[in-house]
């Protein structure tokens, strides 16, 4: 059986010698970037939250961007889609990130409408 | 692949059915195929969490303040230790399935064997945590009072510190029983009641001067809003209407019932997939214990359902980011 593997990571800057122990090194990947954000979590650095991007605390901007990284590399080593020809590779991915990206656009844009109706209408909400 | 199990008599003609463009197998691309569509499923329900939570922005719980709790350490302020280790242990799961596929290719039964029992292992960790983070969720922690706009109220000491019912509500004898069905003409039984009667609460507030009382409203800061003693006096007598111990599907201690709505129905639709992935993995491990894929000379069974497995542990790392982290 033909079963070859891409054993380099970080676009090359590291390279594995068998698909084990590149699993294992995916691994301690993962769990560093889980320890960071649970730190982050807890921690909160005043930097971070008290400054926005885009109406959003940078902070969650970091636990988002650190939750793709670790989507990318459970989806491309685990799942070995980084073995996988370029085509299935789009079908998967470029479908999922379209629908995806529009569903969220159009569902944030409107909660956040929602909230400005509640926010500046003459009826109060709190009571 | 070479280890497809069809290999149909039109090989080598294009448009014959023997070409492979994606050169995977057939199951393969159809655990792909429902791996997208489920993937948007699971999207579908973080964006309308994502919705709800931009729509009440300002007063949305916190959740470093709902998930405090480490099993066997009572009291102990502990956020998000445990959905770490839930998490962690998920992401080990996925490294022991990945192993046992690698072990698979290389035909080497006993090594399958070891990884597959230890996912599953480790996958029924992870729905029995997940079983806790339920019921501790569900059975509350220091209670609250609604008012009649369904926002809650919270009790605070002087030094910021959470206050629970239990610790300054004054017994009112008397007030009034649970209904039981046979006491009844129509036999209708009611819910249990809630440990103690909005009057006691109203009445042990005032006999506690050192009380203050939390809304649900964010500050600039994003900390909840801390009322001071006269306008907590005033909130508590005119707007609370009733008592709230733990969270369901109509009220929640924490704050807004729809976060309790979506952390059921997202945590739950995640959980059902752990579960229906534990028991395929538990078919998949006895067959190969009998040998079922030694004799038909490939792995690819535990491939797929490694692909399944995978997907449950991503779609996990999405859902602890937008519940917990964000």
């Amino acid at each position: 059986m033909a079963h070859e593997h891409k054993l380099e990571i970080f676009r090359g800057l590291l390279k594995f010698k068998s698909n084990v122990s590149k699993i294992w090194g995916v691994l301690i990947v993962l769990s560093i970037v889980t320890i960071v954000e649970v730190a982050l979590g807890i921690i909160k650095p005043e930097s971070l939250t008290e400054n926005t991007f885009i109406k959003m605390k940078l902070l969650n901007w970091i636990f988002i961007i650190l939750t793709i990284f670790k989507a990318y590399y459970i989806t491309w080593d685990f799942m070995h889609m980084r073995d996988e020809v370029k085509a299935l590779r789009r079908m998967v991915v470029w479908t999922g990130v379209f629908l995806i990206l529009y569903l969220v656009f159009i569902l944030l844009t409107e909660g956040d409408y929602i909230f400005d109706v509640y926010d500046t209408g003459f009826q109060s909400w709190d009571f | 692949m070479d280890a497809t199990v069809t290999n149909a008599t039109s090989e080598g003609k294009t448009w014959g059915g023997g070409n492979k463009p994606l050169k995977a197998s057939y199951g393969k691309l159809m655990m792909w195929f429902f791996i997208v569509s489920d993937g948007l499923s699971f999207s579908g329900f973080l964006a309308a969490y994502g919705f709800s939570r931009f729509k009440f922005i300002d007063s949305w719980p916190i959740a470093d303040e709902v998930f405090t709790h480490f099993p066997f350490l009572h009291g102990v302020n502990a956020p998000m230790y445990y959905v770490a280790f839930m998490t962690f242990v998920l992401i080990m799961s996925s490294v022991t399935m990945v192993l046992a596929v690698d072990a698979g290719h290389h035909m080497k039964k006993n090594k399958v064997i070891v990884y597959m029992f230890l996912t599953i292992i480790g996958g029924a960790v992870f729905v029995g945590s997940q079983a806790w983070e339920w019921a501790t969720f569900i059975k509350g922690d220091y209670g609250a009072v609604e008012t009649k706009g369904g926002k809650i109220l919270q009790f605070l000491d002087t030094e910021g510190n959470r206050v629970a019912l239990s610790d300054f509500a004054i017994a009112i004898p008397d007030v009034r029983v649970e209904h039981d069905r046979n006491n009844g003409v129509w036999y209708y039984a009611e819910g249990p009641l809630p440990t103690y009667s909005i009057e006691e609460v109203k009445a042990g507030f005032a006999a506690n001067p050192n009380l203050l009382i939390r809304t649900q409203l964010l500050t600039e800061k994003g900390e909840k809003t801390v009322l001071n003693r006269e306008e907590s006096l005033l909130r508590l007598n005119r707007d609370a209407v009733g008592i709230v111990e733990g969270a369901n599907l109509r009220h929640n201690e924490y704050g807004a019932p729809l976060f309790a709505d979506f952390f059921f129905f997202i945590t739950g639709f995640h959980g059902f997939h752990v579960f229906s992935g534990v028991l395929i993995n538990i078919i998949i491990f006895f067959n190969v214990v009998i040998g079922t894929y030694e004799r038909r000379g490939h792995y690819e069974m535990v491939e797929k359902v490694g692909l399944y497995w995978h997907f449950v542990d991503l779609v996990w790392v999405f859902v602890f980011t937008f519940f917990y982290l964000v």
